[in-house]
């Protein structure tokens, strides 16, 4: 307990900004276990509003919030605890909302009572460290992928690799995995893809927050797993594309549907984001991995937002309503300019729609 | 502790207030500090009540067997305490291992062997170790010895000591630098002041006559320190060992950074592992309330307090027998 008083307090003061996201899961697991304590500290007024949960979606909603507080005057104090821990305290009432990389299963939805629906999407992209290997140069394919995650490929100039990359050469390391050991949305997305690409890890391992891995080292948060591939010569994890794009790793290429390869970058997201069936998805739970689409980068995933249905105080819900929509008018400048891709217009609009179930809060259409 | 601090407390309050006072104070006074006391049993009563209560789902559907089952797979919802009681064992016993000969070394010093000008910032060094808040380890551990451990001394034992037929597990794997090895040599770091601190004192507290007797009849420094100061005080240094443990038994943040949090049980030193405390701290966060996995976590901290209370109690038994 006392070493994550001590992490928060160096978290506040920002004194060490590199380790943001290492030290979130030691203030998480304090701020989780007193939920009320942590957020009942300051009576907010009707223009503060308060959300909990994903650290994927942590640096965007803070940009909104610091750019909407001039603009509307709602002002948001947001917890980056994780996606399971948005969801509980939302469920708990304890936030006016919960943030969610993995959406809720629509039954969980209905008996708590809350309305879900997506802010923005983002890309996770794999990263290696293999000496004299350019950025992007590598070429995979899902299937080898989830065979290097699970061990099965277990050196570097395996010939499933060698295939698949004419010309590169590559070393004769061992291949290092190295995962997310805090449960994370990152790790649903990227296991949700594995187990689309790869029926054997669909069988064996299968895809959640946090996994059996069958091999590998786990690092917290996204710095932990970059400076742990770093660190291990013929290492692969994967991060979350804002993170590797601002810290320049070495990404890999990956085959999209289609069969050709694609780098990750905001143009591929945007392809996967376009080619998505979002008219068929109930709540919003849309899938973008491995869409249709041509050079759409596959795993692609949306992050959502959790409201109340039956808010306590409509005022502070329509606060709520009021900033997404903020975000949608104006905030895409500031989700593209940190790699976060925005919803296609016609899907903002039907969200929009969708809050008209939340009973009693009023948000200028 | 107590018995010396109520002696310390009543002749002063007397002879502060000067005339004894009237009316209620002290009784109000003793009420206050015995409910002080009862506080604290029931804080401890209380966090043992939670602990079991959460983690009653997880020992009604596993039984006893979650106590020895190897499994930790939040998808088919199926859960086990072996892996990280295997991790924090194991990581436990790499640094005492490491760390009582480098905490006897230096209480050794700091007794027998320095100059007073020396001793004095010495032993405040050694205590000021013991200050250093656990987050700063982990990061020094993270940033200089786990890379350090990848690049050169997995590589190393690997070609020299790995070679042997039966040494050869303990050293495979992939060089992370993270993993059981590296998370004992942190705690080795973490508890060796306050082994020596308890070390120094002990041997302090010994009776300068009998040394004296010893080196009267000839014997060399290490001579007395290994005949009369050790077997004279045995049970308190055990004791002090026993305190150490139970510290890096509940380790977390520092752990955490260097451990490679994986739930497997390898017999590679160098493997990664998982100790209870930092699975706890990672996977807490994302456990969906009323889940089997946060159930099952609550079941994994109840089976931590039992056995730090467990090493705590013997350190109590045995120092106070060595006393």
């Amino acid at each position: 307990m006392r070493s994550s008083a001590t992490s928060r307090t160096v978290l506040r003061s920002g004194a060490c900004p590199g380790f943001r996201q290492t030290l979130f899961a030691g203030a998480a697991t304090l701020l989780a276990a007193l939920p009320t304590l942590a957020l009942g500290a300051a009576p907010a007024a009707a223009a503060d509003i308060t959300g909990a949960g994903s650290t994927f979606a942590a640096p965007i909603y803070g940009a909104w919030g610091a750019a909407a507080k001039s603009a509307t005057g709602t002002s948001l104090n947001y917890q980056a605890l994780g996606s399971g821990a948005g969801q509980n305290q939302v469920i708990a009432r304890t936030v006016d909302f919960g943030a969610s990389d993995a959406p809720m299963a629509a039954d969980k939805l209905s008996s708590n009572q809350l309305l879900q629906f997506p802010t923005v999407m983002g890309g996770v992209v794999p990263i290696v460290n293999l000496p004299g290997i350019a950025p992007n140069q590598i070429k995979l394919t899902g299937e080898v992928l989830a065979q290097l995650f699970s061990g099965e490929i277990s050196q570097w100039n395996d010939p499933k690799i060698a295939a698949l990359n004419p010309g590169v050469k590559l070393p004769d390391t061992a291949v290092a995995p190295v995962h997310r050991a805090d449960g994370s949305g990152t790790t649903f997305v990227f296991t949700s893809y594995l187990s689309k690409a790869n029926p054997d890890w669909k069988s064996k391992v299968g895809a959640a927050s946090s996994i059996s891995w069958p091999a590998g080292a786990g690092a917290k948060g996204n710095d932990g797993v970059a400076a742990t591939v770093r660190n291990t010569e013929g290492g692969i994890g994967y991060v979350e594309y804002a993170y590797a794009d601002k810290n320049h790793l070495t990404t890999t290429e990956l085959k999209d549907k289609a069969g050709a390869f694609v780098a990750p970058n905001f143009d591929s997201f945007s392809k996967a984001a376009a080619a998505a069936d979002w008219n068929n998805a109930p709540n919003f739970a849309v899938d973008l991995l491995d869409t249709a689409g041509t050079g759409a980068w596959p795993i692609v995933s949306a992050t959502f937002v959790l409201v109340p249905t039956n808010p306590k105080d409509p005022a502070r819900a329509s606060a709520v309503l009021g900033f997404f929509d903020w975000g949608f008018r104006n905030g895409a400048p500031i989700a593209q300019k940190m790699q976060y891709v925005p919803l296609p217009a016609a899907v903002q609009a039907s969200v929009r729609q969708s809050w008209s179930k939340v009973a009693g809060a009023k948000v200028a259409q | 502790m107590s018995q010396s601090v109520r002696t310390a407390t009543w002749p002063a309050a007397a002879s502060a207030g000067g005339a004894r006072p009237s009316g209620f104070g002290d009784p109000l006074f003793g009420l206050l500090v015995r409910l002080c006391g009862l506080l604290v049993l029931l804080l401890i009563g209380g966090i043992m009540l939670v602990m079991a209560f959460g983690g009653r789902e997880a020992f009604s559907t596993f039984g006893l067997g979650f106590l020895w089952s190897p499994a930790w797979n939040p998808v088919t919802n199926r859960f086990g305490a072996l892996a990280p009681v295997y991790g924090t064992i194991v990581t436990a016993v790499i640094g005492l291992l490491i760390a009582v000969p480098f905490a006897f070394g230096v209480a050794f010093c700091l007794t027998e062997m320095a100059p007073r000008w020396l001793a004095g910032p010495l032993g405040t060094a050694v205590e000021l170790l013991a200050a250093v808040p656990s987050i700063i380890f982990g990061m020094w551990g993270f940033f200089v010895i786990v890379p350090a451990m990848a690049r050169h001394v997995q590589p190393l034992l690997r070609h020299s000591l790995g070679q042997l037929p039966l040494l050869h597990t303990l050293f495979s794997g992939p060089p992370f630098g993270t993993g059981l090895l590296t998370a004992g040599l942190i705690l080795a770091v973490m508890i060796t002041p306050f082994v020596a601190a308890v070390m120094r004192d002990v041997f302090n507290s010994m009776p300068a006559v009998l040394k004296e007797s010893a080196y009267g009849l000839g014997s060399t420094r290490w001579e007395v320190m290994r005949l009369v100061v050790l077997p004279w005080s045995r049970q308190a240094v055990i004791g002090g060992i026993m305190l150490g443990l139970g510290r890096a038994l509940g380790e977390t943040m520092a752990v955490t950074f260097v451990i490679g949090n994986t739930n497997r049980i390898s017999a590679s030193l160098f493997s990664p592992g998982n100790t209870i405390a930092s699975l706890i701290a990672l996977e807490f966060p994302e456990s969906a309330a009323g889940s089997l996995k946060l159930s099952s976590l609550l079941a994994l901290g109840l089976i931590l307090m039992l056995i730090s209370f467990v090493t705590l109690f013997c350190s109590r038994l045995l120092l106070r027998r060595g006393a």
